[in-house]
C-alpha cells in the first residue's frame, strides 16, 4: 500500500494532452465493447467468444490478463528491491509452465469440450473436487479484482489527485460496461489493445532510464557500487528474494517451489488464464495461445523489472534508503520513474498504460468469474434445464454483482503491506494442490473421485499450516515457527500442498472407488485416442503454426536468456 | 472433438468475423503517435527535456507508435478478416 506521504511528492504534472490522451484511451475501450456486443447471440460467445478467435488475440490476452496492477507495479518493486533475479518469475515461472500448458494440459481442456476449469474437474471427479475448485475460485478471483480496483483507484488519487471514491466508480463503471455488454469477446479484445498501450508506455519509460544512467554498462556500475550490489547482477541463487540464507536451498526453492508448483499451477489450472486459450478457433490454435503468450512474456522483465532496478539507482527517493540500507517504498519504483523522467505527453501514455493494466487485470478477473458462477454454480447446482438465452443474463447479473462486490473488497487489500507477497500467499492455497490434482487425474486413470477432494482439501490446508507456522506469510496469524518469511514461505507453502495434495490423493485412491473408464474418455491420457488430442491436418500446418515445435523454440529462447543472466 | 456434446455450440454465423482489433489497435497507437510527434517537434520546453538529460522522448517514441500503427494497418489490409458466407465455418477442426 502507497503511504499518505507520497501523497503530495508524487503528484504529477499532467496538462490537458495527457488527459486527451487517457480519454482517447477509454472512447476506443468502450467502443470495443459496443462492437463486441454485435457479436454476441449465444451463451458460448458470451462466454467463450464462440470459440472462434485466432490465436495471437488469445495468446496476447493471455499474458494481458496477467498484466494487472500487480505484476506491473509487484513486478518493478521486485526489480528495485532484488533486481535481476526476479527474472524467475518469468523464465523459471511463468514461461515454461505456459508451454507446458500448451503442449500437455490444453488437450485435455479443448478436447474434452468443458466450458471452465471446474467443469473438467466436475467430469473427471464429480461433484465434490468441483464444488472446492468453483467456489474457491469465484472467491478469490472477487478478491482479486477488488485489489486491482483498490490500486487503480489509490494509484489515480495520488498521481492525479481524484478522489478515491472517484476512480473507484468510474474504473468499475467503465469495466462492468465493456464485459457486460460484449461479455469475454469484449474483454479478450481490449487485453490485446492494453497489452500494447502497456508496451507503448513502458518501452519508452525504459529507454529514457537508460539514457539517463549510461546505458546497460552504467546500470550495471552503479549497481556494483551499491553494498551487496553484484548480487543483485546475477540470478541465482537468489537468496534475497526467497529469504533463504542457505544457496541450495534458496535454489530448490525457486526451481521447485515458484518453478515447479506456483507457476505451473497458476498458469496451468487458473482459468483466468485458461479461459483466454478455450476462446481459440481449433486445438490447435489453443494449444498455441500459451505458447505464442509465451515469446513476448519472456521479454516483459525488460520493460518491467528494468526499470525498477534503474529507479533503485536513479530515484532519490528509492536509491537513497536503499544505498543506506533502509526500507524504501519499493511499489512506487515505476511512478517516481514515471514522474521523474516522462515530459507531457508520454506522461499521459504512461498514465492511460498503468489505468489499461488495471482494468485488464479486474476484467479479466470478472469475465473468468461470470463464467464460472453462471456454468459452474448456476447452471449446475441451482436452476440445470433453461434455454440458452437464460444463462447469458445470468452472466450479466454475475458481472454486475462481481463489480459491486469488487468495490467492496477494494478495501480488503489495503491492510496488506506487500502486494506480491499476499498474492503468492493466495496462490499457494488454491492454485498449488489443484495443479497436484490435474496432472494426477489427467495421467493415472485410478484416481477417485473422492481422492480429487480429498487431495485438494487437505492440500489447501498443508499450505495454511505451513503459512501459520511462518514469520509473516499470514500476518498476525503467523507464528513464527519456522524461520521462513517473504517470498520463501510461499514457495515452501506451495511444495508442501503439492506433496500432501499427492500422498493423500494416492492413499485415497488405493481405498476408494474409481469412476469406471468409459466415463472418463477425453479426461485421462491412457483412455483417450490420440486423435482426439491433436489436429488431424497438424502435419499440414507451416512448422510456424505447430504448438511442439513452436514450444521447442520458445524453450530454447529460454534457456538463453537464464544462461546470459546467470 | 468428432462431436460437439451441446447443442448451443452448433455452426452459427460469425458477426464477429466483421470486426477486426488490428484497425483499432493502429488506430489508437497511430493517433498516440500523431501526437506525441507534434508534441516532439513543436519542442518541449527546457525544464521538460531536463527530465531525460535531452532526450526527446516525445518525437522518438512518437515515431515508433506510427510505425508500429503502420505494420498493424499493413497487416490487417494483407490479411483481412474472411467473414463466412455460409454457416459452416471452414476451420481445420470442423471439416469432418
Amino acid at each position: 500500500m502507497i503511504p499518505a506521504a507520497a501523497e503530495t511528492t508524487l503528484r504529477l504534472d499532467a496538462n490537458w494532452v495527457d488527459y486527451l490522451l487517457v480519454a482517447l484511451y477509454f472512447a476506443f475501450v468502450l467502443g470495443i465493447g459496443i462492437a463486441a456486443k454485435r457479436s454476441v447471440s449465444s451463451s458460448i460467445d458470451f462466454f467463450l467468444s464462440g470459440r472462434s478467435l485466432p490465436a495471437w488475440v488469445t495468446g496476447l490476452a493471455f499474458i494481458s490478463a496477467n498484466l494487472g496492477a500487480v505484476e506491473i507495479i509487484g513486478m518493478s518493486a521486485n526489480g528495485a528491491n532484488y533486481g535481476i533475479p526476479t527474472v524467475h518469475y518469468f523464465w523459471i515461472g511463468a514461461v515454461p509452465a505456459m508451454l507446458f500448458l500448451g503442449v500437455v494440459m490444453m488437450p485435455f481442456y479443448y478436447g474434452s469440450k468443458v466450458r471452465s476449469v471446474p467443469e473438467f474437474m466436475r467430469r473427471r471427479f464429480g461433484t465434490g473436487a468441483h464444488l472446492v475448485n468453483a467456489l474457491s475460485f469465484a472467491v478469490a478471483q472477487l478478491l482479486i479484482a477488488g485489489i486491482n480496483l483498490y490500486l487503480l483507484a489509490s494509484i489515480v488519487e495520488i498521481l492525479l489527485g481524484w478522489p478515491l471514491w472517484v476512480s473507484l466508480l468510474l474504473a468499475a463503471a467503465v469495466v462492468l460496461t465493456y464485459t457486460a455488454l460484449g461479455g469475454l469477446s469484449a474483454a479478450i479484445y481490449n487485453e490485446v489493445l492494453q497489452f500494447f498501450v502497456i508496451v507503448a508506455a513502458l518501452l519508452p519509460l525504459t529507454i529514457v532510464g537508460l539514457y539517463k544512467v549510461g546505458g546497460w554498462d552504467g546500470l550495471t556500475d552503479r549497481i556494483t557500487a551499491t553494498t551487496g550490489g553484484s548480487e543483485q547482477l546475477s540470478s541465482w541463487p537468489g537468496t534475497a528474494l526467497t529469504g533463504i540464507d542457505s544457496p541450495v536451498l534458496s535454489v530448490i526453492g525457486l526451481v521447485f517451489g515458484l518453478g515447479f508448483v506456483l507457476s505451473f499451477g497458476y498458469w496451468t489450472t487458473n482459468f483466468v488464464e485458461v479461459q483466454r486459450a478455450m476462446a481459440s478457433s481449433s486445438i490447435s490454435a489453443a494449444q498455441r495461445a500459451p505458447i505464442i503468450g509465451a515469446f513476448p512474456k519472456m521479454f516483459i522483465p525488460f520493460i518491467v523489472i528494468l526499470p525498477g532496478m534503474i529507479a533503485g539507482v536513479l530515484i532519490t527517493e528509492i536509491a537513497e534508503p536503499k544505498a543506506a540500507g533502509g526500507e524504501p517504498d519499493y511499489n512506487n519504483a515505476l511512478l517516481y520513474m514515471i514522474r521523474d523522467l516522462l515530459p507531457n505527453g508520454m506522461l499521459g501514455v504512461a498514465i492511460a498504460g498503468l489505468l489499461a493494466s488495471f482494468m485488464a487485470g479486474m476484467a479479466a478477473n470478472i469475465s473468468a468469474f461470470n463464467t464460472v458462477f453462471s456454468y459452474d454454480l448456476w447452471q449446475t447446482y441451482v436452476r440445470k434445464d433453461k434455454p440458452d438465452d437464460y444463462y447469458t443474463s445470468v452472466g450479466r447479473i454475475a458481472t454486475v454483482g462481481a463489480t459491486l462486490t469488487a468495490i467492496g473488497t477494494a478495501t480488503f487489500a489495503a491492510s496488506y503491506s506487500n502486494i506480491m507477497d499476499y498474492l503468492q500467499t493466495l496462490f499457494g492455497f488454491f492454485n498449488a494442490p489443484l495443479f497436484a490434482t490435474f496432472i494426477l487425474g489427467m495421467f493415472w486413470k485410478r484416481m477417485t473421485p473422492t481422492a480429487g477432494w480429498m487431495g485438494l482439501v487437505s492440500g489447501t490446508l498443508a499450505a495454511v499450516f505451513v503459512g501459520i507456522l511462518s514469520e509473516d506469510a499470514l500476518g498476525g496469524l503467523s507464528t513464527g515457527v519456522l524461520p521462513l518469511s517473504g517470498q520463501g514461505a510461499s514457495f515452501v507453502a506451495a511444495g508442501a500442498a503439492f506433496v500432501v495434495d499427492i500422498l493423500v490423493s494416492v492413499a485415497v485412491s488405493v481405498m476408494t472407488k474409481p469412476k469406471a473408464e468409459s466415463e472418463l474418455k477425453g479426461l485421462v491420457y491412457s483412455l483417450t485416442p490420440k486423435s482426439d488430442f491433436h489436429d488431424e491436418n497438424e502435419g499440414a500446418l507451416p512448422w510456424f503454426q505447430q504448438p511442439t515445435k513452436l514450444a521447442g523454440i520458445g524453450l530454447v529462447i529460454v534457456i538463453v536468456l537464464n544462461i546470459l543472466f546467470w | 472433438m468428432a462431436h460437439s456434446t451441446r447443442p448451443d455450440t452448433g455452426k452459427v454465423k460469425r458477426r464477429a468475423g466483421v470486426f477486426d482489433i488490428r484497425t483499432f489497435i493502429a488506430a489508437l497507437i497511430g493517433l498516440y503517435g500523431l501526437v506525441l510527434v507534434i508534441l516532439g517537434l513543436v519542442g518541449p520546453s527546457e525544464e521538460q527535456l531536463q527530465k531525460s538529460n535531452g532526450l526527446d522522448i516525445n518525437l522518438w517514441a512518437g515515431l515508433g507508435m506510427l510505425i508500429a500503427a503502420a505494420l498493424f494497418q499493413g497487416w490487417a489490409m494483407w490479411r483481412p478478416v474472411v467473414v463466412p458466407k455460409d454457416t459452416t465455418t471452414p476451420s481445420e477442426s470442423d471439416d469432418r
